[in-house]
């Protein structure tokens, strides 16, 4: 295995492309070590992104939004104060991945390239409407994070492309997200069923929604029949109610030991109304 | 395979290794390093035994490649007595009875360690929840929730 420790993303981008054969890039490594270690993914050429100038940084953009970088720890994320008040729910999904000591590596984008059904922070990212900036060896190109995951363990990025950072909206005035996933231990378990809510309200009303699941298809997707459900009402009884039936309606779930397609999809109906219910507090201010 | 030259900080001191760019840091340390306080429990970031830190960031050893360390300082079991003193969490541990086989020991003293000196009056919560990814086959935790606690409150009368 060859160890690379480019300097820049054109660099990483220019290395990954010219090379032909296992190629992985290492951000805080909590995926790549297990699956070397196992056996499963035995790289021939390794690409630590960390010595890039700028990857542990996150930044406030100039129209408000954030630039996180591609190697800032889910224990980083967690202590940054402005970026918490914005996009809780962003971060309370990181938040959830493993330990401390995996907190202490894990990355947002790791587990987003890393590409799981159940990956805990992507549904949040992608209820957000976060982006991901991609640098490939021919240039730049900013692509809204749904679009990455393609199936299990699967990825849209072809061969030289890396992302080089993940982009947050700015929060805007009446902005609340939430995300819950459902595990049958407490702490250290891969979700069951993720489900993250992003809404707007004016005047106690719900003007924009994005709402994402995630275990419960073989890709974490957006399901805009949940914002549909929502936007327009105050989140009264009957809106929580169409929002857990387009949930539920949504899930094409595996069938295993950690949870029957049943329970898997009754859960996910549960679980969008109580991240909904968090997201609206939060919006509201309380 | 060609071996790369690892320079770094280990408790301290600096240490210098060749390591294969497949080795984990944990494998380093206790096969190029002599220092076998860290365990493999597991290998895949479950059960903590491997505890370190890198850069004060409290880690699992076997998910960081010894190359990662170069540059950086790491922070062992073994460096944690002071001499002959013992830190306040090794007497703790062994008053309370907190260990049998000790195989988890290093590393639940690694990351109690981490804790105390981010928030040196948690709660028996704050405690369980920071230790959640440190796995003990013997002990049933009780003993280790309580001997870190206790550790904590005598640090406290210490320094104050
Ligand atoms: C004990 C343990 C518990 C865990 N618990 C959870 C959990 O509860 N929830 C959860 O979702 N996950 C969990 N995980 C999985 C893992 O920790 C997360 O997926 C983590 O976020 C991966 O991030 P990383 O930075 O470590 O990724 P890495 O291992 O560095 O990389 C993962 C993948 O992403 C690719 N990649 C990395 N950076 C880039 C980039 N910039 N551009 C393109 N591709 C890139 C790599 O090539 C690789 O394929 C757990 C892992 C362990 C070991
Ligand atoms: S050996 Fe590292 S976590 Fe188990
Ligand atoms: S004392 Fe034996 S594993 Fe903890």
């Amino acid at each position: 295995m060859r160890y690379h420790t480019p300097s820049s993303f054109d660099d990483a981008a220019r290395l990954a492309a010219e090379a032909s054969g296992v190629t992985r890039f290492l951000a805080g490594g909590t995926d790549v070590l297990v699956q070397m270690r196992a056996g499963a993914v035995l790289p021939d050429d390794l690409i630590d992104l960390k010595k890039i100038p700028g990857v542990t940084e996150i930044a406030q953009t100039g129209d408000g939004g954030w630039k996180i970088g591609v190697a800032v720890s889910g224990a980083r994320l967690g202590a940054h104060e402005a970026l918490v008040r914005d996009w809780p729910g962003v971060v309370e999904g990181m938040e959830l991945v493993g330990s401390t000591q995996v907190q202490g590596r894990a990355t947002l984008t790791g587990n987003l390239c890393n590409g799981s059904p159940a990956a805990d922070s992507v549904p949040g990212l992608v209820a957000a409407g976060a982006s991901v900036e991609i640098t490939a060896p021919g240039g730049r190109r900013i692509v809204p994070v749904e679009d990455i995951p393609a199936g299990p363990g699967k990825t849209t990025l072809a061969a030289g492309e890396v992302i080089s950072a993940i982009l947050l909206p700015p929060r805007g005035a009446g902005g609340g997200d939430a995300y819950l996933r459902f595990i049958p231990r407490t702490e250290m378990d891969i979700a069951v069923v993720g489900c993250a809510v992003n809404l707007r309200v004016d005047g106690g009303r719900i003007t924009e929604a994005r709402v994402a699941l995630g275990a419960v298809s073989p890709r974490i997707e957006l399901v805009p029949a949940c914002a549909e459900a929502i936007i327009g009402t105050s989140l009264d009884d009957a809106a929580l109610d169409a929002l857990a039936g387009a949930a539920s309606a949504a899930c094409n779930p595996i069938d295993d030991k950690r949870g029957t397609v049943e329970f898997r999809t009754e859960v996910a109906g549960v679980l969008a109304k109580r991240a909904a219910r968090i997201a609206y507090a939060r919006a509201n201010g309380d | 395979m060609s071996k790369m030259h690892v320079t770094t900080t280990v408790n301290g001191d600096e240490a210098e290794f060749l390591a294969d760019p497949r080795e984990t840091l944990l494998d380093c340390l206790r096969d190029h390093l002599g220092l076998t306080g860290s365990k493999e429990g597991c290998g895949t970031g479950d059960c903590g035994a491997c505890s370190v830190t890198l850069d004060g960031e409290l880690v699992c050893s076997c998910l960081v490649l010894g190359v990662e360390a170069a540059g950086k300082r790491v922070e062992t079991i073994e460096g944690m007595a002071n001499g002959n003193e013992l830190h306040p969490l090794q007497r703790k541990f062994i008053e309370h009875a907190a260990l049998q086989c000790g195989f988890c020991t290093p590393g639940f003293l690694v990351a109690a360690k981490a804790l105390l000196e981010r928030n040196p009056d948690p709660t028996e919560t704050e405690v369980r929840y920071w230790l959640a990814g440190n796995l003990c086959r013997c002990t049933g935790y009780d003993k280790i929730v309580r001997a870190v606690l206790d550790a904590a409150a005598d640090m406290r009368k210490e320094a104050a």
